[in-house]
């Protein structure tokens, strides 16, 4: 590359990273200045943000919204990743339909499904339960498309078919080949799914408002039509923390690929024993 | 969990068909099946027969009610609105993801913005809303201080909270998921071509008109693709933003699926929400086309 190229490019480089870091950081750097500004000419404050935990409602919706993202995480790890490894060992031929399943709620949009969900979860509300947890059965749709590419990459990084066969020539059981030959080994990808489900979760709104439940975003819309600086302070705190959970799903992504070998069958199958 | 008994020998020869092994195998993938049949097919299914049957039998009715002029209106609006912050959303992520991918691949800025990007591109929603209303609503962060410079964006109207609003506001998660689907597509290209291409004589335009160019074409039109079909479905940044009437097609759903507004019509909802699913489909059958194409080259 000739060096007038290369200066070209450098200049390009910094003119862009410039313009849209101000495009993206203006305004969130403008929602906290609006939640620390006091009535009138007063003095900046927090109390907007102090506000926040003297809230009932923020504090049960950010509650609950804590939980279902829990929930939603563990759920789906315990649907999806027996499924993708049992599907990749004994049924290739359901590969393609649970991969058309899995990426299918990219098609149908939230706004439809909720149509479809009203009938469901009015039945659901009058025989099981009318909780907000249940919101969980369809999160855990909702973060199928996501979740599967993740854990997706992670089973394609590991041999899957030597490992299983290697413990299964060992004498482990299926349960013990999937917890504790094929999961240790795919650990980042597990967390990398668990993050991405939370940072869905946590941003969820379109369901919840339909159906009439009041998760975190639900709750920032409510109050916000009567403090704006309060729900506006919550906005700004969430979006703070999905962007270091990503943050930190980035440095795991990358420095914990690790690759696993035969020796690391029998290890697993010693532990196993041993537990 | 009888299977899990067998020895090893067994697994290796599997019958080709029939027999008791191969279908206890199937029961492993039942949970994962009827859990998606429950709460994705099973709605999806409701949405298409509410659509198409009413209190007596199959009708056409609710699909014949699309004509009316304010759903036919919130649609073209949908419609001009998709294909806007599609199209801005596209050449502005395409460029960003450029300026990413020419520095270092393992760098802590294109972590960062990698990372930015996920959250951007997913957390819109009232977050985002409130994020405008507070930089240029009418008591914005910038507003106020071009107002004390003279400068009053909103002389010709509030403009924020309509459609052209709405344009710049999705194009603030549109541009992050083209940086998301783009990049790869750009780590493919090779700089060898470049040299190949100075090689044989050409130049800067040449690359990018012969060679870079006709490559990425097929990613920089799928990714305007999903950006489309990301805006034509989203429903939250517009419902925080826009309190009052139904401008968009996800904002005539809601509006016709709850009754407070006195329009509770199940059988008209679920036939927009069939428009609207059979728009997005079309839309991403497209853009899986074109991603295959992508991958046949950029590896």
């Amino acid at each position: 590359m000739s060096r007038n190229r290369r200066l070209k490019l450098q200049v390009f480089r910094v003119v862009v990273f410039l313009v849209f870091g101000a495009f993206f950081l203006v305004p969130i750097g403008a929602m906290f200045e609006f939640s620390t500004r006091g009535n009138g000419d007063a003095p900046r404050t927090l109390v907007a943000w102090q506000t926040i935990f003297q809230t009932p409602d923020l504090v049960a919706a950010i509650l609950a919204s804590l939980v279902l993202a829990v929930i939603t995480s563990v759920a789906m790890l315990l649907l999806l990743v027996p499924t993708m490894i049992w599907v990749r060992l004994r049924l290739p031929r359901l590969n393609r339909v649970v991969e058309f399943l899995c990426l299918l709620p990219l098609t149908i949009p939230a706004i439809v499904l909720v149509a479809g969900l009203a009938p469901e979860y009015r039945w659901l509300s009058i025989n099981i339960s009318e909780s907000i947890f249940t919101l969980a059965f369809v999160y855990l749709v909702l973060v199928l498309p996501y979740t599967y590419r993740t854990l997706h990459t992670g089973l394609a990084a590991i041999d899957v078919k030597t490992l299983s066969e290697a413990a299964r020539s060992l004498g482990a059981g299926w349960p013990t080949v999937m917890g504790r030959i094929i999961v240790p080994n795919m650990w980042s990808a597990l967390l990398n799914a668990c993050l991405l489900s939370v940072a869905v979760v946590l941003g969820e709104f379109t369901i919840a408002n339909l159906l009439n439940y009041e998760n975190l975003q639900v709750a920032i819309f409510l109050v916000g039509k009567a403090n704006a600086g309060v729900s506006i302070a919550v906005a700004v705190a969430s979006l703070t923390f999905a962007f270091f959970l990503l943050v930190i799903l980035s440095f795991f992504g990358r420095s914990r690929a690790r690759v696993a070998r035969l020796e690391d069958v029998a290890q697993g199958l010693v532990v196993g024993q041993r537990a | 969990m009888t299977v899990a008994a067998k020895p090893l020998v067994e697994t290796a020869r599997r019958p080709v068909r029939g027999g008791r092994r191969f279908s206890l195998d199937w029961l492993g993938a039942v949970p994962f099946l009827a859990y998606v049949g429950l709460f994705l097919l099973l709605p999806t299914t409701i949405v298409v027969a509410g659509s198409l049957v009413g209190p007596d039998g199959l009708t056409l009715s609710n699909l014949a009610a699309m004509n009316k002029p304010f759903i036919i209106g919130a649609f073209v609006n949908s419609l001009v609105l998709s294909a806007a912050s599609a199209i801005i959303g596209a050449i502005l992520g395409a460029v960003l993801a450029y300026a990413v991918v020419t520095g270092n691949p393992n760098g802590v800025l294109r972590r960062l913005v990698t990372s930015a990007c996920g959250v951007l591109a997913q957390f819109g929603g009232v977050t985002l809303a409130f994020a405008f209303i507070a930089t240029i609503g009418g008591a914005g962060f910038i507003t106020l201080w071009l107002v004390q410079h003279g400068i009053d964006i909103y002389a010709r109207g509030i403009w924020l909270y309509e459609l052209s609003g709405l344009v710049l506001v999705y194009t603030y998660f549109q541009i992050p998921l083209m940086v998301l689907v783009f990049l790869p597509a750009l780590d493919g290209i090779r700089p060898q071509w470049r040299e190949a291409t100075e090689s044989l004589g050409g130049g800067t335009w040449h690359y990018w008109r012969y060679v870079a160019g006709p490559l990425l074409a097929p990613a920089f039109f799928g990714g305007m693709l999903l950006l489309f079909a990301n805006s034509f479905s989203a429903y939250a940044t517009a419902a925080a933003l826009i309190s009052q009437g139904s401008i968009v097609a996800s904002l005539l759903i809601a509006n016709t699926l709850t009754s407070e507004v006195g329009l509770h019509q199940p059988g008209l909802a679920s036939a927009l929400a069939l428009v609207m699913v059979v728009i997005v489909a079309v839309v991403m059958v497209l853009y899986t086309q074109l991603q295959s194409r992508t991958s046949k080259w950029l590896q």
